[in-house]
């Protein structure tokens, strides 16, 4: 048995029984690790020592006949994610050499619940970008094309959980960032609705739509972490007691699923657009009905999400300055001249461009047209969603417009970078929980990549969201990839 | 749409260094992108007003109180800096 390939659910079972050890469990992911990432490059830090004696203790807890559903699960966390006494980068040169002083309150959450963290994964640097390849530290590969991009910017994580590097993996979800990379390698994303989840110890981007959530092998899974990681925090203000129970239901039957006509348009491609067709067809199968329905406003979203978050990224980044901590250039100069030389050297490209897009869009003279009215756009977004669910209890979307590209085959026009996030920045703006499942395969160059598909809930829905999600999985029976 | 002028006018409000070659390169790209979000104009907002807050929250408080920090975390936090005492040195403003 190779317990690396385990799901959470399967190994918690032969953890209880006793015919497997958190110990043994663990080695096996830092096999697959060691023998494998050579290749995909999806870890930055790993952290054997304290991960063994992490594993040893659960085994401990285990023995004593405690329960837990994540009790002795390793797990790797995004490298945006503080971790005290291990470096956290953000895949940036700015902090290469940081070491955070505490833990990031989902770490703590995870490490009371007996999950154990096995290191940290590489994203696109301070996780701007869709591909990884923003990262300082070199792109991640995909294991299903090692010559293809793992999507971003929780790359690392979606390449990790899609090679058997671990049974789940944190990632943060800003216009994106989870549901793209496991739709690109083939597994499940899950972006929990905004303030479901304390963001203590994450290295702020979008403040207004920064969430961190799962990505494992299953919907059952996702829902596993998330019980354990959600709920209200006195360390972020913009938390909220959700539920945390999500109590998954087998019988989705009388589920209103709305299929919004913007997102189903020519630009889709075929082979998407089929998987898609047939992802509904599952869900009819399984009781739900349709609902067609148009979300007017969705041309608007990527325009509306790049004057937001740049505006935001210029303003949480300018806390990296080289005084308190990271790179610091040595020499002479002023304080602001110290700011320049330290910034300038120590942001990579599509940092620099987002401070400066945000900082144009900020200054006096522009604010009023591009600011102030992408917030009024925003609201128009969130109307349409809050008009749809009037309608329906979750939305069928596709998560990208096509699989998997090259290394390299965007990262010289950030607009069509940028593009790629069609699907997904809408949810974000409007704060939505929202899933991405593998449902099919598509050639490409004689190598399969998979296809992802997005349901989007309101706020409040997760359940039902879940649910569909799990009816959905059941009837694809989607083949995860064994990556040797 | 972005010349060189006010390519360095956005960097130094942005605190950024940069080369020629970045500022010729960010005035193309960054005029791209824009053109592109110039499609929000087609917006009608007349009506409506900006998102503030996303969700069900509005402000959360507590009481003023300092709370305690562990120690070995404070140590931490200021090790990467240059110190006088608990103080952090910086470089000369005036």
């Amino acid at each position: 048995m190779e317990a690396n390939r385990l799901t959470i659910s399967e190994a918690r079972r032969l953890l209880d029984s006793g015919e497997l050890t958190a110990t043994k469990l663990l080695e096996a992911c830092l096999a697959q690790i060691e023998k494998a990432d050579k290749r995909l490059r999806a870890v930055l830090t790993l952290n054997e020592a304290a991960a063994r004696l992490a594993a040893s203790r659960a085994d401990e807890r285990l023995a004593a006949g405690e329960k837990g559903s994540l009790l002795g699960i390793p797990y790797l966390a995004k490298d945006n994610l503080l971790t005290k006494g291990l470096r956290t980068t953000a895949s940036s040169k700015i902090l290469e050499k940081y070491v955070a002083p505490y833990n990031a309150t989902v770490i703590n959450k995870l490490d009371e619940a007996g999950a154990i963290l096995l290191g940290k994964t590489n994203l696109d640097e301070f996780a701007h970008g869709g591909s990884t390849e923003t990262s300082a530290f070199g792109p991640t590969h995909n294991p299903w094309d090692l010559t293809r991009v793992p999507g971003g910017s929780s790359g690392g994580s979606a390449a990790a959980v899609a090679a058997d590097f671990c049974l789940f993996a944190l990632g943060s979800d800003t216009g994106g960032s989870i549901r793209q990379p496991a739709a690109f390698c083939g597994v499940v994303g899950f972006k929990p609705a905004y303030g479901a989840v304390s963001r203590f110890g994450l290295i702020s981007m979008t403040s207004s739509t920064d969430v961190i959530g799962p990505i494992t092998k299953t919907v059952k899974d996702a829902a596993l972490v998330y019980e354990v990681i959600a709920g209200a925090d006195t360390k972020d203000a913009n938390t909220y007691p959700g539920a945390r129970e999500i109590g998954l239901k087998e019988d989705i039957s009388g589920l209103r699923v709305g299929l919004p006509k913007e997102y189903y348009d020519d630009s889709l491609n075929p082979q998407i657009a089929a998987s898609l067709e047939q992802a509904k067809n599952w869900l009819l199968a399984a009781g739900a009905v349709p609902v067609e329905l148009s979300l007017p406003n969705t041309k608007y979203a990527i325009p509306a999400y790049y004057v937001i978050t740049p505006s935001e990224i210029s303003s949480n980044l300018a806390r990296f300055d080289g005084v308190a901590w990271g790179y610091r250039s040595e020499g002479s100069g002023d304080l602001d001249h110290f700011y320049k030389k330290n910034r300038g050297f120590g942001f990579g490209p599509e940092a620099k461009r987002r401070i400066m897009l945000g900082t144009f869009s900020l200054s006096s003279g522009y604010y009023e047209a591009y600011y102030k009215k992408a917030q009024a756009v925003r609201t128009l977004i969130n109307r349409d969603f809050a008009d749809a669910f009037l309608e329906c209890d979750i939305l069928l979307v596709p998560t990208q417009p096509h699989p998997a590209f090259k290394l390299g085959e965007k990262n010289t026009d950030p607009l069509s970078m940028y593009l790629e996030d069609i699907y997904l920045t809408a949810p974000s703006l409007a704060g939505l929980p929202a899933i991405s499942i593998p449902v099919g395969l598509m050639e490409k160059d004689g190598v399969d990549l998979p296809i992802g598909a997005q349901l989007i809930a309101s706020l409040s829905n997760e359940g039902n969201l879940l649910s569909a999600a799990q009816a959905l999985e059941a009837r694809v029976a989607f083949m995860p990839l064994k990556f040797a | 749409m972005l010349d060189t002028k006010e390519v360095k006018h956005i960097a130094d409000l942005a605190r950024l260094e940069l080369s020629a070659a970045e500022e010729k390169n960010y005035g193309t790209q960054l005029a791209a992108i824009l053109d592109y979000i110039d499609l929000l104009n087609e917006a009608d907002t007349s009506s409506v007003a900006p998102t503030i807050q996303v969700g069900q929250l509005s402000n959360v408080w507590r009481s003023d109180e300092a709370v305690s920090w562990p120690e070995d975390e404070i140590e931490m936090s200021l090790n990467s800096s240059e110190l006088e005492g608990r103080q952090i040195k910086v470089k000369r403003v005036l």
